[in-house]
């Protein structure tokens, strides 16, 4: 039988000695979990070795864990696909990110991750009348939102989100994509309530940085940060929540900004997003990026040729694209759950309504 | 001590419907789980959730297909109770935010199931019992001044005191710090015992903890012998694949390519209840039609399903094809085999959830009712548990009103700390933990499965009696106390040692086949000698001791069973 080097990061608050790796050898075939090789160590070898698992199937959300630096449930988690991705012939195993560790592999889930879910009122507000059956809903928009309730809680997109480890007080991945199981039920009652809450907490919707990491980390297909996008979209296009944070108006000046010079003119998009050049709101935010923009003068990174004058327009042609997406009546939305990111020869996606602007 | 007026041991739908329903009344409230409400168990559960919501349905055919379904054994009275208020809690979950699918005018959609005469099964995809468990756990955090939540608490035996139960002693796991809670009622949740079996679709964490605790506390448990394979588990590692994909037109093949269900079930076909498809399986394969490389699975075909309708509808199966058998079963037939999954008999309770000890309670699949009976029908658990969950938690805060708060010492604390001091401290000498479990579960999987007799079942019962004399010297490496799960491992390994043995002890005592229990040495249904229930107690010197109790027959008398 093959045989597999596993090495663990442990931890035990009882001793008063920092964390160490364990290394164990452990006999398994090559499509067999992670989280089998585990417990292969803990029953032969060393019943403290601490992890929290149960299902073994990928549905309780219990062992979440950071294999060969990719966060991800271990019981989801091939040997030979984890040893692929190994340095040294080894397959290392840590607690997830952004938690404190309680001990070994097991973290605080309550202080970060719970903590956010509770944050945001997770549970339906049901629009009145509640009728006496069910309510009628349109087939395809609860098939939408399977794809956030598909969520296990894992936390694996919180182990791993980027603007999470620079501003703890990010609400993250997962208790947005929560957030949408709930904009998105036409059964609730208030999703304008939701989303201005989103928009306007500093630390909220707005502090994505787009960087995938949350939908690589995501064993279900809920593709949190596409959840995000959704909400701001809804949030933008069909309420025309304008937010102090400026997270509305930057994603208006994006738009304008490329569909009127092709590609994106960077000197604009900061006073844009502000209101404009000579907007009171932008001025502050130009004087304090004053050093920043003469040290690209002096390095001749920018000229002001470049920073003053367009030189780049969009074509015809691209700005039939923009007008054409702006006139259809519906928003398709890529329901990833659903579709799979497999390569399909005939692509299969839920499509979620929603007016586009 | 912590002081509530209910106390709910086990936090998967069964425990956290009891709590929703207990705390309605204004009484203090108080659940308690091993592990965070969320991982429960019955976050697995996929199917769906039977109940008679169309207008050309009635709760008696769905009461009817149950009482067939469990091959008479069930009470007719408790399933007439399931089944009549099942419409109405299918509504409640709907309007607190379960996400069920519709149809194409926007009502709840139905799809069909094993052993039901119509389409009765409300799904969210193949997610339905974890969208029911997240939704219910939404709703807890909304309630959360009036249900207090003690998550990972590992509780460590019943309090008993003058025949009533006053309490119970746990574990904080994050801290090892032991405590006594004392409850007017005790509402048990913990689940099944899925783990006394090797391979199981069951998760880790199914010990059988509540039904030892209840059965050392006095409690008789019921129908032990009643264990349900499941048709549809992955030949590779046990995993389930829901029954919804036979629902969705999914078809069953031997090594031939036939559909062989037309032998034993001509009507039903695929769609026949799970003892009798797992019997046909199990016959193929033993008659050496089986497919994979032992020869020991059978074909499940799924590719005869729309595409997209696999993608939407059985996300999971797909997922878990892809990922645990390197199969799109969009494309091929994927190789199942038999496997165990649920257990039918439990710790014996009433219509309200009361066992005969006062104060104690069960609900979930910890508890008998019996609405299963002989064999369960595919979503008719998410069912159980709601309905008996809710029902359990209003008779227990009513109860709570007239009852005067226990007085109990620490005696019972003490005690479980001497145990867990004991298991702690003991030399390396004996077997390991992890290597008595493997081999109860192989032993129970070999014995106890299918097709049994006496010799098998004898055999089992002196194996199990042996590992229990070892798992009393099994050591354990951690001596810490945060997070120490190596004691958890060694308490459950206890527990599931004490309810394989009454496993054994029912399904020798039963001389008939019967739902799921079938003898190749006694292969006909006796309702002459049989027609009643097996009940287990633990007796003087730890023994299990059996008696019997009737079957409560309301409308339908027992007739041949056929699919």
């Amino acid at each position: 039988m093959p045989e597999f080097r596993l090495r663990l990061r442990r931890f035990d608050p009882e001793s008063g000695q920092p964390p160490y790796w364990d290394e164990h050898t452990i006999e398994l075939d090559p499509h067999r979990s992670v989280l089998e090789a585990i417990l292969q160590a803990k029953g032969r070898f060393d019943g403290s070795i601490g992890i929290r698992c149960s299902c073994r199937a990928a549905i309780c959300g219990s062992c979440g864990v950071r294999i060969n630096g990719q966060p991800g449930l271990a019981c989801h988690t091939h040997l030979d696909a984890a040893l692929a991705r190994a340095t040294d012939g080894v397959i290392e195993v840590e607690p997830m990110g952004n938690m404190p560790v309680i001990k070994d592999l097991i973290v605080d889930m309550d202080a970060v991750h719970w903590k956010k879910i509770r944050n945001i009122t997770p549970w339906l507000l049901g629009r009145e009348p509640v009728p006496e059956r069910e309510y009628i809903v349109d087939r395809e928009a609860m098939v939408d939102v399977t794809q956030s309730m598909a969520c296990i809680q894992c936390g694996a997109c919180v182990s791993d989100c980027l603007a999470m480890e620079v501003d703890p007080e990010f609400t993250g991945p997962a208790a947005l994509a929560k957030s949408y199981r709930f904009v998105g039920d036409p059964r609730d009652a208030e999703p304008y309530e939701r989303l201005r809450f989103l928009a306007e907490d500093p630390h909220g919707m707005y502090t994505c940085t787009h960087c995938f990491k949350c939908v690589d980390a995501c064993p279900k297909g809920v593709n949190p940060m596409g959840q995000i996008m959704r909400l701001r979209r809804i949030a933008s296009a069909d309420h025309d929540i304008e937010d102090r944070n400026n997270g509305y108006r930057h994603e208006h000046a994006f738009v304008a900004n490329i569909r009127r010079n092709g590609l994106l003119h960077e000197a604009d998009l900061l006073p844009d997003s502000y209101g404009g050049k000579f907007h009171p709101r932008a001025v502050p935010e130009l004087l304090s990026s004053l050093p920043v923009v003469i040290r690209g003068l002096l390095r001749r990174k920018i000229t002001p040729r470049k920073v003053l004058l367009h030189p780049h327009k969009a074509s015809k042609a691209l700005r039939a694209i923009f007008d054409q997406v702006a006139s259809e009546p519906k928003r398709y939305e890529l329901n990833l759950y659903v579709s799979g990111d497999d390569q399909d020869d005939e692509p299969v996606g839920a499509v979620t309504e929603g007016a586009t602007k | 001590m912590p002081e509530h007026d209910v106390l709910i041991i086990g936090a998967g739908l069964a425990g956290q419907r009891a709590a929703l329903a207990a705390a309605r009344s204004g009484v203090s409230v108080a659940i308690m789980s091993k592990v965070h409400p969320v991982r429960s168990h019955s976050v697995a559960a996929a199917g769906g959730i039977n109940a008679a919501i169309s207008v050309s349905d009635d709760w008696r055919s769905h009461a009817y297909d149950t009482v067939k379904g469990s091959d008479f054994l069930g009470d007719q009275d408790a399933i007439e109770v399931m089944c009549r208020e099942a419409p109405d809690e299918v509504m409640h979950l709907e309007h607190i935010g379960v996400t069920f699918h519709r149809n194409a005018t926007g009502e709840l959609d139905l799809r069909a199931f094993g052993g039901a005469s119509i389409n009765r099964t409300a799904y969210v995809a193949d997610i339905t019992g974890q969208a029911i468990l997240h939704v219910l756990y939404e709703q807890l955090m909304k309630h959360s001044a009036t249900v207090e939540r003690y998550e990972e608490w590992f509780t460590t035996s019943l309090i008993v005191r003058d025949g009533a139960c006053a309490g119970v002693v746990a574990r904080d796991i994050r801290t090892g710090r032991m405590e006594t809670f004392t409850a007017k009622s005790v509402i048990l949740a913990c689940g099944g015992a899925g783990q006394c079996f090797k391979p199981t679709t069951n998760a880790l964490i199914c010990t059988a903890d509540g039904m030892a605790q209840a059965y050392r506390a006095g409690a008789p448990l019921m129908d032990m012998e009643m264990i349900q394979y499941h048709p549809t588990t992955l030949a590779e590692n046990g995993f389930l694949i829901t029954e919804g994909a036979r629902g969705e037109g999914a078809q069953l093949l031997n090594k031939d390519g036939e559909r062989f269900m037309s032998k034993s079930a001509p009507n039903k076909m695929e769609l026949a209840s799970r003892d009798v498809v797992s019997r046909a399986e199990q016959t193929e394969i033993n008659e050496g039609r089986g497919v994979g490389p032992g020869g020991d699975g059978v074909y499940l075909d799924i590719t005869v399903v729309p595409r997209k309708r696999t993608l939407e509808a059985l996300r999971e199966i797909v997922n878990i094809g892809k990922d645990f058998a390197g199969v799109d079963i969009t494309r091929e037939p994927i190789i199942i085999r038999p496997g165990q999954h649920y257990i039918m008999g439990g710790v014996k309770t009433d219509i309200h959830g009361q066992t005969p000890i006062t104060g104690l309670y069960a609900a979930g699949e910890v508890a008998c009712v019996s609405v299963h009976g002989g064999n369960r029908l595919g979503a008719n658990s998410l069912l159980d548990t709601l309905i008996f969950g809710r029902r359990a938690g209003e008779h227990a805060a009513e109860r709570a009103l007239s009852t005067p708060p226990p007085v109990v010492s620490d005696a019972a604390l003490r005690a479980d700390a001497r145990t867990i001091e004991q298991i702690s401290s003991r030399p390396r000498t004996g077997r390991r933990v992890s290597e008595i479990k493997d081999e109860l579960g192989i032993t129970m999987n070999q014995h106890c499965a299918v097709f049994r007799d006496a010799n098998g079942l004898t055999e089992a019962g002196e194996t199990v009696r042996r590992l229990k004399e070892e798992a009393s010297h099994a050591y354990i490496d951690d001596r810490g106390t945060v997070f120490n799960q190596d004691i958890l491992g060694a308490l459950e390994l206890g527990h599931m040692l004490e309810v394989a043995e009454t496993i054994v002890a029912a399904a020798i005592e039963r001389k008939e086949s019967r739902g799921a229990q079938f003898r190749t040495d006694f292969p006909q249904r006796n309702d002459t000698e049989w027609l009643k229930h097996i009940d287990v107690t633990s007796g003087e010197g730890g023994e299990p001791e059996l008696s019997y109790s009737p079957v409560t027959i309301t409308q339908w008398q027992p007739e041949e069973r056929k699919y």
